[in-house]
C-alpha cells in the first residue's frame, strides 16, 4: 500500500497539468471542482496508507519508496524517493484535508474573478509542492518542495498583480524566503560533507549513533533554523507574512496559516536526532527564537485594524509556539499544535474571507460590527475558532497549547512566563477581533458611499448585493463557502482528541494517540520530562492555562465591549515595532551604499582589471610598434646586435673552445 | 710547419694592409666608383693571401671571377643608373644607427678574435688527408688536381646544382629587368 | 711548403674584414655600396675557409670556397638586377627610401 504514496503528489500534479491545458475551456467553476477533487483524491490515498500503516506493528511503519535515481554524481547519490512514516503521513493527512476544504471555499470566493482557472492552477501546484516537501526522503526532495511552495506563494500572493502592493508583497515573500533557503542549502552541503548523504535516514542514524560530531550537528541545526525562520516566518525573517495578506484570502488560509508556514517546523522535527546531537544551547536558541517571536507578534496583533493582518501576526505568534515546543524537546506537542493550529487558523482565515466577501471586500475592522446578525454561520464558526485559539477547553487549541507550556516550564521558567503572557495576549487580541467584527454597533453605514471605503481592491469583481433600496447590506456567504467553515469548525472543536493528555478523567486508551503514533520518529529527540516539577504539577498548570485564556478574554471584553478601560493601541505596535521600517531604512541607506560600493568595485576593479589588461596590451603594442620603422638598415643593425650577443654568450659565458 | 720567414711576414702584412685598406675604402668613399676600386684592392689582397697559403687555383679564380667579372658588373650598373654622384656621408637619418653599427662591429671583431685566440691551442678535429702542394710532389698542378678530384668526385652533385643555380639566376635576372613593351611605351612617352 | 704563418693570423684578419663589411652594410645607404660590403663579408668567409683548409690539411675547404664564389656570382647577378629594377622606377633612391614595411 505504501508503494502508492506517489499518488499523493500525482493527483494535484495531474490537476495542475489539466488546468494548464484546459483551464480556460473549463472555466468557472469547473476548474475549481477539478482542483478540489484532485486534492481530496490525494487525501483519500493518504488515508488509505494511514490505515495500512496502523495495521502494521510499530517497528515496520517506515518505508522508503524510490521513484528513480535523481542525482547520481560520483559519491553523491540522491534519489527521488518518498519516506512513508508516521510523521510524513500525519502531515499529508492534515495538509490534504484542509487544502481540499479550502479549495472548495475558494470556488465560491473567487467566483467572477477573471483569472479563476489560473488561481486553481497555482493552488494545485502548491499542494503538489507541499506534499513533495512533506514526503521527501532526503533533504534535496524536501528542498524541491520547499522551493516549490515558495514559488507558489509568490505567484499566489501577487495574484492580483496589477495592484502594486500585491506585486511588491510577492517579491518580498520570495526574497525573504530566499534568505532562509540559503541556510537550507548550506545545511545540505554540510550534511553531504559530514555523512556523505542527504538522506534523512542516514543523517538521523549518524546523529543517533554519535557518528555526527556535535559541532557539525549544531551547524546543520542552526542552518536549518535559518531556513525555518524564513519559511515559517519567525524573527528575523517574519516580515513577509503580514504583507502576504495582499493575496486572496484562500491563499492566506492555505499557505500562510495551515501548510507552508509549518514547513519549517516540520523540517526541524524531521531532523530531531541531529538537534539532539548538537550542543545544548542549540535547542535553547530555537526555543528562545520561537518564544520571542510569539510574544513580539502577539503584541503587534493587538494594535492592528485589518482583519487579516491580525490573523497574520497571530500565525507568526502561534508558529513561535511551535518553535518553542521544538526547542524544548516537545516534538509531539509541536506537531499537535501544528495540526490544531492548521484547523482553527484555516477556519479563522476562511471566516475572515467570508466576512470580507459579505462586506463587499471591506477589510478594515473599524468599519465592521454586529455582523453576527447578518452572517450567522460565519459568526458561529468564527467563534469556535476564536475559542480554540484562545485556549479555552475543551476546544483543540487548549490541549496543544497546554502541552507546549508544559514542556517550556520543564525547560525554563522564563520561557514559561513568556508563553503564558503570549497566551493572555492571544486571547486578548482575538477577543478584540470578535467584538469589533461580530458584536457591538454596526459601523459600516458609511460604506454606502464607495469613496470612503478604504482598502477596496482594484481588479476584484464588485459583487452587487444591495437590497431593494440600494443601501449596503452585508450578507451570508453561499453554501459552497460555509460548508468548509462548518467542517473546519468541527476540526477545531474536536481536534484535541488526537492527543489527550494523561489526566484524571480521561481513559488511558484514548490518550496520547498522536504521541504513540509519532513515537518512532521522535523518540531520540523527544525530551523526557517525566521527572520534572512541571510534570508533577500538571493540574496546576492546566489551571494556569485556562486562567490565562479567561483573563485575556475578560480584559478584551472590558476594553472593547464595556468600554470600561481605554484601549491602548500605540503606534509603535501598529507599526510592528518599526521593524519593517528599519529594514527598509537600512537597505535603503547604508545597505544601498554598501551595494553601490560593491557594484563600483566590480565595475572599476574587476572590470578594470580585464579592460586594463587590454589597454595595457594595446599600449605596449603601440610602443613596440615604433620599432618597426621600415628601415632595412635598422633591422640589419638589430640583427647584428643579436648576433653579437649570441656570440658573446657562446664565447664568454659558455667558453667555447 | 716551420717558423715563418721574414719574407712571409712581409707578404702577409702587406696583403693585410691591402685588404683592410680596401675595405675601409669601400665603406668610407663617397663616390661609388671609388668604393668599387677599394673593393678591387681588397680582392687583390685576398688573392695574395690565397697564393701565400698555396691555394693557387683559388687565387686565380678570385681574380678572374670576383675582380674581373663581379666588380665589372658593379661598375656597369653604377654607370647605367647614373648613381656615380658623390653622396653626403655626414647625414644619417636614423639617429642610433652609427653607434649600433659600431657596437656591432667592435663586438663581432672582438668576440671572434677572442674565440680564435683561445682556440689557438686546441687540438685539431678531424684532420684531413693533407693538401698537396707543388713543392711536395714536384707537380706544379698538384693543387688543381686535388681540387678537381675533390670537386668532381665528392661534390659532383653540388656542382651540378650550382650550374642550375647559375642558369636560374641569369634567366631570372633577365626576366626581372626586362623592359616590357608596355613599360617601354611609357618610358618612351615620358622621355619624349 | 705551406706558409708557416699561423692560421690564427689569417683568422683574425678575416674577422676584421668581416667586421668592416658588416659595419659598412649598416652605415651606407647607397644600395650598390651595401652590396659591395656584402662582397667583403663573403671574402672574409672564403679567407677563413682557406685558412682552415691549410691548417687542417683538408681540401674540402678550398672546394667550399669554390662554391661560395659561384653562389656569390649568382647572387650579385640577381641582386643587381633587383637594384636596377628598383632604381629605374625611383632614380636616386637609397635604402632608407624603401621603407614600405613601416608599421
Amino acid at each position: 500500500m505504501a508503494e502508492l504514496v506517489w499518488l499523493i503528489p500525482a493527483f494535484p500534479l495531474a490537476g495542475f497539468l489539466t488546468i494548464l491545458l484546459l483551464g480556460r475551456r473549463l472555466g468557472d467553476p469547473k476548474a475549481g471542482y477539478l482542483a478540489t477533487a484532485a486534492v481530496f483524491a490525494s487525501f483519500a490515498v493518504a488515508a488509505a496508507i494511514y490505515f495500512d500503516l496502523v495495521s502494521q506493528p510499530e517497528a515496520e511503519r517506515e518505508t522508503v519508496v524510490t521513484l528513480f535515481s535523481w542525482v547520481p554524481v560520483g559519491t553523491l547519490q540522491v534519489d527521488l524517493a518518498f519516506l512513508v512514516d508516521p510523521l510524513s503521513i500525519a502531515m499529508c493527512l492534515f495538509v490534504t484535508f484542509i487544502a481540499g476544504w479550502i479549495h472548495m471555499f475558494a470556488v465560491g470566493y473567487m467566483h467572477g474573478d477573471a483569472k479563476f482557472s489560473k488561481f486553481f492552477l497555482y493552488l494545485n501546484l502548491f499542494v503538489f509542492s507541499m506534499t513533495i516537501l512533506v514526503l521527501g526522503e532526503n533533504l534535496l526532495v524536501t528542498f524541491l518542495g520547499w522551493e516549490g511552495v515558495g514559488t507558489c506563494s509568490y505567484l499566489l500572493i501577487a495574484f492580483w498583480h496589477t495592484r502594486e502592493s500585491a506585486a511588491t508583497a510577492g517579491k518580498k515573500a520570495f526574497v525573504t524566503n530566499r534568505v532562509g533557503d540559503w541556510g537550507v542549502m548550506l545545511a545540505m552541503f554540510l550534511s553531504f560533507s559530514a555523512v556523505g548523504s542527504l538522506s534523512y535516514t542516514v543523517l538521523n542514524e549518524s546523529a543517533e549513533t554519535g557518528a555526527l560530531a556535535a559541532s557539525t550537528a549544531s551547524a546543520i541545526a542552526l542552518l536549518l533554523l535559518i531556513g525555518a525562520a524564513g519559511k515559517s516566518a519567525q524573527l528575523p525573517l517574519y516580515i513577509w507574512l503580514p504583507d502576504a495578506m495582499e493575496g486572496p484570502t484562500p491563499v492566506s488560509a492555505l499557505i500562510h496559516a495551515a501548510t507552508m508556514v509549518t514547513g519549517g517546523v516540520f523540517l526541524l522535527t524531521r531532523i530531531n536526532p541531529v538537534i539532539a546531537a548538537s550542543y545544548d544551547w542549540v535547542p535553547t536558541t530555537i526555543a528562545w527564537v520561537g518564544a520571542i517571536t510569539a510574544l513580539f507578534a502577539a503584541t503587534i496583533a493587538l494594535a492592528q485594524n485589518d482583519i487579516k493582518k491580525v490573523l497574520a501576526y497571530s500565525t507568526v505568534s502561534q508558529i513561535g509556539y511551535m518553535m518553542l515546543a521544538v526547542g524544548t524537546g516537545g516534538y509531539v506537542a509541536a506537531i499537535f499544535h501544528m495540526v490544531t493550529h492548521a484547523g482553527f487558523k484555516a477556519l479563522l482565515f476562511l471566516g475572515a474571507g467570508s466576512v470580507i466577501h459579505g462586506m463587499h471586500h471591506e477589510q478594515d475592522m473599524r468599519f465592521m460590527g454586529a455582523l453576527r446578525k447578518f452572517m450567522p454561520i460565519t459568526a458561529a464558526t468564527f467563534i469556535i475558532g476564536w475559542l480554540a485559539i484562545a485556549g479555552v477547553p475543551p476546544f483543540s487549541g487548549f490541549w496543544s497549547k497546554d502541552e507546549i507550556l508544559l514542556f517550556s516550564l520543564a525547560e525554563s521558567p522564563a520561557l514559561y512566563a513568556i508563553g503564558i503572557l503570549t497566551a493572555i495576549l492571544t486571547a486578548f487580541y482575538m477577543t478584540r477581533q470578535i467584538i469589533m467584527v461580530f458584536f457591538g454597533e454596526a459601523r459600516w453605514t458609511s460604506l454606502a458611499n464607495a469613496e470612503e471605503a478604504p482598502e477596496v481592491a482594484d481588479g476584484e469583481p464588485p459583487v452587487e448585493t444591495h437590497d431593494a433600496h440600494g443601501e449596503f447590506k452585508p450578507h451570508e456567504s453561499p453554501p459552497i463557502m460555509w460548508i468548509p467553515l462548518v467542517v473546519l469548525a468541527g476540526v477545531a472543536a474536536l481536534g484535541g482528541l488526537i492527543n489527550m493528555p494523561k489526566l484524571f478523567g480521561i481513559p488511558s486508551g484514548a490518550s496520547a494517540q498522536l504521541e504513540e503514533w509519532l513515537h518512532p520518529v521522535i523518540e531520540f529527540g523527544e525530551a523526557d520530562i517525566t521527572g520534572t516539577w512541571a510534570y508533577d504539577n500538571k493540574y496546576l498548570l492546566v489551571g494556569f492555562a485556562v486562567a490565562a485564556a479567561l483573563i485575556g478574554i475578560a480584559l478584551a471584553w472590558l476594553v472593547y465591549e464595556r468600554k470600561r478601560i481605554k484601549p491602548w493601541e500605540p503606534s509603535l505596535l501598529a507599526n510592528a515595532w518599526y521593524y519593517d521600517w528599519a529594514i527598509s531604512w537600512f537597505m535603503g541607506n547604508p545597505g544601498r551604499a554598501g551595494f553601490q560600493a560593491v557594484a563600483e568595485f566590480d565595475a572599476k576593479v574587476v572590470d578594470g582589471a580585464v579592460t586594463g589588461t587590454a589597454v595595457a596590451v594595446k599600449a605596449t603594442a603601440t610602443e613596440t610598434r615604433k620599432g618597426q620603422t621600415g628601415y632595412v638598415r635598422q633591422y640589419a643593425a638589430v640583427i647584428g646586435i643579436g648576433v653579437v650577443l649570441l656570440l658573446g654568450w657562446f664565447v664568454v659565458i659558455r667558453g667555447i673552445l | 710547419m716551420t717558423d715563418a720567414t721574414f719574407l712571409e711576414y712581409v707578404v702577409f702584412f702587406s696583403a693585410a694592409v691591402m685588404i683592410l685598406g680596401g675595405a675601409v675604402g669601400v665603406i668610407a668613399m663617397k663616390n661609388p666608383v671609388h668604393a668599387a676600386l677599394g673593393l678591387v684592392l681588397t680582392l687583390f689582397g685576398v688573392a695574395v693571401q690565397f697564393v701565400a697559403m698555396e691555394a693557387h687555383f683559388l687565387a686565380a679564380v678570385q681574380v678572374i671571377v670576383y675582380a674581373g667579372a663581379i666588380v665589372v658588373l658593379f661598375l656597369f650598373v653604377i654607370m647605367l643608373l647614373g648613381v656615380d654622384q658623390s653622396m653626403d656621408l655626414s647625414i644619417e637619418p636614423i639617429p642610433i644607427q652609427r653607434p649600433m653599427a659600431a657596437i656591432m662591429g667592435v663586438g663581432l671583431v672582438g668576440l671572434l678574435g677572442a674565440a680564435v685566440v683561445r682556440a689557438r691551442d686546441a687540438s685539431s678535429i678531424n684532420p684531413g688527408s693533407g693538401i698537396a702542394t707543388s713543392a711536395d710532389a714536384g707537380n706544379s698542378d698538384a693543387n688543381v688536381q686535388q681540387l678537381a678530384t675533390n670537386l668532381y668526385g665528392d661534390h659532383v652533385f653540388a656542382f651540378q646544382l650550382t650550374s642550375v643555380l647559375l642558369v636560374v639566376a641569369v634567366a631570372g635576372t633577365v626576366l626581372l629587368t626586362r623592359k616590357w613593351p608596355r613599360d617601354r611605351a611609357e618610358t618612351e612617352s615620358s622621355d619624349a | 711548403m705551406i706558409a708557416a704563418i699561423e692560421p690564427t693570423w689569417y683568422l683574425l684578419l678575416a674577422s676584421m674584414l668581416f667586421g668592416l663589411g658588416a659595419f659598412g652594410l649598416l652605415v651606407r645607404r647607397n644600395p650598390l655600396i651595401m652590396f659591395m660590403c656584402i662582397e667583403l663579408m663573403l671574402n672574409a668567409a672564403t679567407l677563413t675557409f682557406v685558412a682552415f683548409a691549410t691548417d687542417l690539411g683538408d681540401i674540402n675547404g678550398q672546394t667550399a670556397v669554390f662554391f661560395v664564389m659561384v653562389v656569390a656570382a649568382a647572387e650579385v647577378v640577381v641582386g643587381l638586377g633587383i637594384i636596377v629594377s628598383i632604381l629605374r622606377r625611383r632614380p636616386g633612391a637609397t635604402a632608407d627610401d624603401l621603407a614600405e614595411l613601416k608599421g
